[in-house]
């Protein structure tokens, strides 16, 4: 690799650039970071932590999300508390006798693939969560589903990886990439050329912008969520609770706004509420409708809450790619540029893995898992449908 | 809701929203005065029911404002919705503005008006006490200076029986003399500056006669109730175990730094920390409209010289464009409601516009000579202990900020914010922004930014709102894709 700069230069440090850095400089490559923010100053600090298994069909992202989860204990196990990673595991309901028999179908599709799913008859319910409404058809309960505290994370995976050697610089922008023909051989930044052997976007949803700097398209856009964080409260929920629909949201294709709610509480007695599903590109205002849909929904599934107060409500931009699947691995049309980015509403949880296969892919090991689904140049030809 | 829109909906009844919506109205705009309060009158005419006006200063400027506004309640010019918050405001394109209202309080009020339209919104909300922590700041028995005398003009409640009234700024002074008229013994009032200096220069108090005097009765009630005036002194520390017993007072240096050997300790049951004051941004910065860095280093409203602020239909009076006292701004809500009246079509009363702006003027080369002999120190952040809480909602220590600066690279507030939690919880950084900001700012070497102070002053939600309210929002039309369990 080049002797001059890095050997990696990652744009962007939120969840995925962090993890991928620190992986990377485990694995012995010398990194730099680049941020035109503050660390966890994009998408990273602007959502929730859940690590969720939950709410994944079989396929190419569930495998994600299981490696994801198994380097979450395993490789980061001895960290897990510096980013408060809890194992409280998840409670989807059913409203309806159709989505209740929808979501046994789905809990035995996902046991197929080693997911623990455990099926949850209506009058078990209370036993999980004391609170919920009445009048509730069924449900499922997965133990591995977990969280992080995310901007802790980002954090502290930066700080492990600076301890390997890494540089982490924020308030630098990328404006440019170094070109030798094809190749990409650095970046050009507003504080100066940082040449490195590889250059790795992690830019999330401005993933798009980054790579058309290098003249290659990476259909990542922004889809808008919000969430609502309420008054402390006494304990009220114990999981994380959200309704089956929840999964066929995540999925859609729909620009229209989409809630089901994932309530939760959080350490300081918080209830979480979160998160809406719109596409309208970087807006960034307040959308009543957007924190409507999410408190009716809440207050649906635990009647109590209608009274308690919401003190705050945040939004963020999830990068989404139109088949919902992230992007990871080298850029064929290129060379020297990679890109992990585009989780969409799971980059927190999927980040651990993704940051493993970015290190093993960057340093010629062969990835965990196969990286074919993931391809950066996938949306080339015969683009589905956004 | 379906109401026809109003012409100029004013937020907050208190100097300048009541000039504005009196200026609004007799210029024969509808308007609606929405206000968190009971009464009107804001802060600085805090009032219990029937009170008279004794101990108020310039009452009559507010009866007089005050018998207008019921001339045009009386009619249908002027609406006024007493004890109703706005929590926010939405606009769909050039639509008129929705304000969102909710009780200002639990059960404050039974007729609860859910939303106003407005063509035109006058943001007069005034602002609360900047606070800066010490070691002990927490104990039950310190409290704010706003705090201290919104009791006593609210209630008459006196909040202890020996005070110190310590921070910077005239309005210590109040404060006291209030504290001593109602009974207390004041122990002392403890300046950081050495405020001789300004009532000598040339454009500051010489410019508005009024002040001075008031400022000179002050000083005489002080003497009347024997209570010593230290200058160039802070109260660096609060003692007690379960509430306040003392406080450590010791002389500092024009940056605020201590010289060594000067400490003296007071017993006291009551702390009334004085440090300025924190305009009310929330809908300002809602609304997307500019904030700058005021005089008084806290972040205000950017507005024009007419009170327009930088998105069109938008004004701006009072302390949210700048503290400088109740005149300047009655002046500056006068002109703010004259402005959406031109703007609104109605014939423009120029001269009079001219008067208030240059009333305006004045008052703010006032303000400016006041806050520049009054800033908080510049080197406070010294008096903390790495154990001192910062943010009192949260409980996050000075140490647990400086951690997150030093080890994880939280250079400034917002990450901070995000890393340690300061600013997370109930009050939503109202209380420790500022501080948070300094001490960052301080860590890192440099001064603080209107930047580092619009990360912790955004707040989609300007006032706490129960999610059965939300969730009772008109829009949008389709319901949730799950039958409500309630009726299932
Ligand atoms: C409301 C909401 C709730 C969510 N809940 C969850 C959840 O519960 N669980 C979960 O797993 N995920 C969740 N997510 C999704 C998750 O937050 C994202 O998938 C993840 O944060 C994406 O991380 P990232 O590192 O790809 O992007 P980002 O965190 O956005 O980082 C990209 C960085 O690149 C920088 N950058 C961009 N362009 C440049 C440039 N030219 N030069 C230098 N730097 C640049 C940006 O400043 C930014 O810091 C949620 C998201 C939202 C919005
Ligand atoms: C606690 C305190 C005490 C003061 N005492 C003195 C003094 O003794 N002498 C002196 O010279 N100056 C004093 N000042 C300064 C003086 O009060 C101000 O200069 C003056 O009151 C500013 O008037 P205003 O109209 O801008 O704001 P305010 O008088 O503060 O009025 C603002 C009004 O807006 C309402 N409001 C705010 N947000 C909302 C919302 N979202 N929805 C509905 N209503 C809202 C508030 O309830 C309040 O009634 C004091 C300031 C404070 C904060």
């Amino acid at each position: 690799m080049s002797g001059r700069g890095p050997d990696v230069v990652v744009i962007g440090a939120g969840i995925i650039g962090a993890a991928g850095a620190w992986f990377a400089t485990r694995a012995g490559l010398r990194v730099t970071v680049l941020d035109r923010g503050p660390l966890a100053g994009g998408t990273s600090g602007r959502g929730e932590g859940n690590l969720l298994v939950s709410d994944k069909e079989p396929g190419p992202e569930l495998d994600l999300a299981l490696l994801s989860r198994r380097v979450w204990r395993e490789d980061l196990g001895e960290h897990a508390g510096l980013w408060e990673f809890d194992e409280k595991g998840g409670l989807v309901v059913a409203a309806t006798d159709a989505s209740a028999a929808g979501l046994a179908e789905l809990t035995r599709r996902q046991r197929a693939a080693g997911v623990d799913a455990v099926d949850v008859g209506a009058d078990e319910l209370p036993a999980y969560e004391p609170q919920l409404a009445p009048g509730l058809r069924g449900g499922a309960f997965y133990p591995g589903d977990a969280q992080v505290q995310p901007m802790l994370a980002v954090a502290h995976l930066l700080r492990l990886a600076r301890d390997g050697g890494a540089e982490v610089r924020t308030g630098v922008e990328v404006t440019g990439l170094l070109r030798d023909g094809d190749r990409v051989t650095g970046v050009r930044t507003d504080r100066g050329d940082i040449p490195a052997g590889n250059v790795v976007n992690a830019a999330g949803p401005w993933a798009g912008s980054v790579a058309e700097l290098a003249g290659v398209r990476l259909p990542v856009l922004p889809r808008r969520g919000f969430v609502l964080v309420t008054e402390p409260l006494p304990p009220t929920v114990r999981h994380k609770v959200y309704a089956a629909e929840y999964v066929g949201d995540v999925a859609s294709a729909d620009a229209a706004l989409q809630t089901s709610p994932v309530v939760e509480s959080t350490e300081s007695g918080t209830v979480l509420i979160g998160s809406s599903r719109e596409r309208v590109g970087f807006d960034g205002s307040l959308s009543l409708p957007a924190l409507k849909r999410l408190a009716a929904n809440a207050v649906a599934l635990f009647p109590a809450l209608a009274g308690v107060r919401a003190l705050r409500a945040y939004h963020g931009f999830r990068p989404y790619c139109p088949d919902h699947l992230p992007v990871i691995g080298p850029d064929p049309r290129a060379p020297g540029l990679w890109h992990a980015g585009g989780h969409e509403g799971a980059g927190i949880g999927l980040a651990a893995g993704t940051g493993l296969l970015l290190a093993q892919a960057l340093t010629g090991a062969t990835p965990a898992l196969g990286l074919a689904p993931f391809a950066p140049e996938r949306f080339d030809e015969g683009d589905p449908a956004p | 809701m379906n109401e026809r829109p109003f012409d100029l909906a004013v937020v907050g009844a208190g100097p300048a929203g009541l000039a504005a919506a009196v200026a609004a109205g007799e210029s024969g705009l509808r308007v609606a005065l929405v206000d968190a309060g009971p009464r009107p009158g804001g802060q600085f005419w805090r009032h219990a029911e029937g009170a008279d006006g004794a101990g108020h200063h310039d009452w009559e400027t507010f009866a007089s404002l005050r018998s207008r506004l019921r001339r045009l309640t009386a009619g249908t010019r002027v609406r006024h919705l007493p004890l109703h918050q706005v929590w926010a405001v939405d606009r769909a394109g050039d639509a008129p503005f929705t304000l969102r209202l909710t009780p200002a309080f639990d059960g404050a009020t039974d007729e609860v008006t859910p939303a106003v339209r407005a063509r035109a919104i006058a943001l007069c909300t005034g602002g609360y006490d900047r606070q800066l922590p010490v070691p002990g700041w927490t104990l039950p028995g310190v409290m704010a200076a706003g705090g201290v005398q919104a009791l006593l003009k609210g209630s008459g409640t006196v909040a202890g029986r020996r005070a110190v009234v310590a921070g910077t700024g005239p309005f210590l002074l109040p404060v006291a003399t209030g504290l001593a008229a109602a009974g207390a013994e004041v122990a002392a009032v403890v300046e950081a500056a050495r405020p001789a200096d300004w009532l000598r220069r040339p454009l500051g108090a010489a410019a508005v006669p009024g002040k001075a005097v008031e400022g000179a009765g002050y000083a005489a009630a002080l003497l009347r109730h024997r209570v010593p005036y230290l200058t160039r002194s802070a109260v660096t520390r609060v003692h007690g175990g379960d509430e306040v017993t003392a406080v450590t007072v010791e002389r500092v240096d024009g940056s605020g730094r201590v010289v060594p050997g000067r400490t003296r300790r007071l017993a006291v049951d009551l702390v009334a920390f004085g440090w300025g004051f924190t305009p009310s941004l929330e809908l300002v910065v809602a609304l997307g409209a500019g904030t700058e860095r005021g005089a008084d280093g806290s972040l205000v409203a950017t507005v024009d010289r007419a009170r327009r602020a930088t998105v069109p239909g938008v004004y701006v009076a009072g302390e949210a464009t700048g503290v400088g006292g109740a005149a300047k701004a009655v002046a500056e809500g006068e002109l703010a409601g004259l402005t959406a009246a031109v703007d609104a079509g109605r014939p423009a009363p120029t001269k009079r516009g001219r008067r208030l702006a240059a009333r305006i003027a004045r008052a703010e080369r006032f303000a400016e000579a006041m806050h520049a002999a009054h800033p908080v120190p510049e080197r406070w952040t010294e008096w903390l202990t790495e154990a001192t809480v910062l943010c009192r909602c949260e409980e996050v220590t000075v140490g647990a900020v400086e951690r997150a600066r030093e080890d994880l690279g939280a250079g400034d507030p917002r990450t901070a914010k995000l890393l340690a939690r300061p600013g997370m919880g109930w009050c939503q950084g109202r209380v420790c922004g500022f501080a948070t900001a300094a001490l960052l700012a301080a860590g890192a070497g440099r001064a603080v930014t209107a930047e580092d102070l619009r990360a912790l002053g955004k707040r989609p939600l300007a006032a706490p709102v129960t999610l059965g309210e939300l969730a009772a929002l008109p829009e949008p039309p389709d319901p949730p894709d799950f039958p409500d369990p309630d009726t299932a």
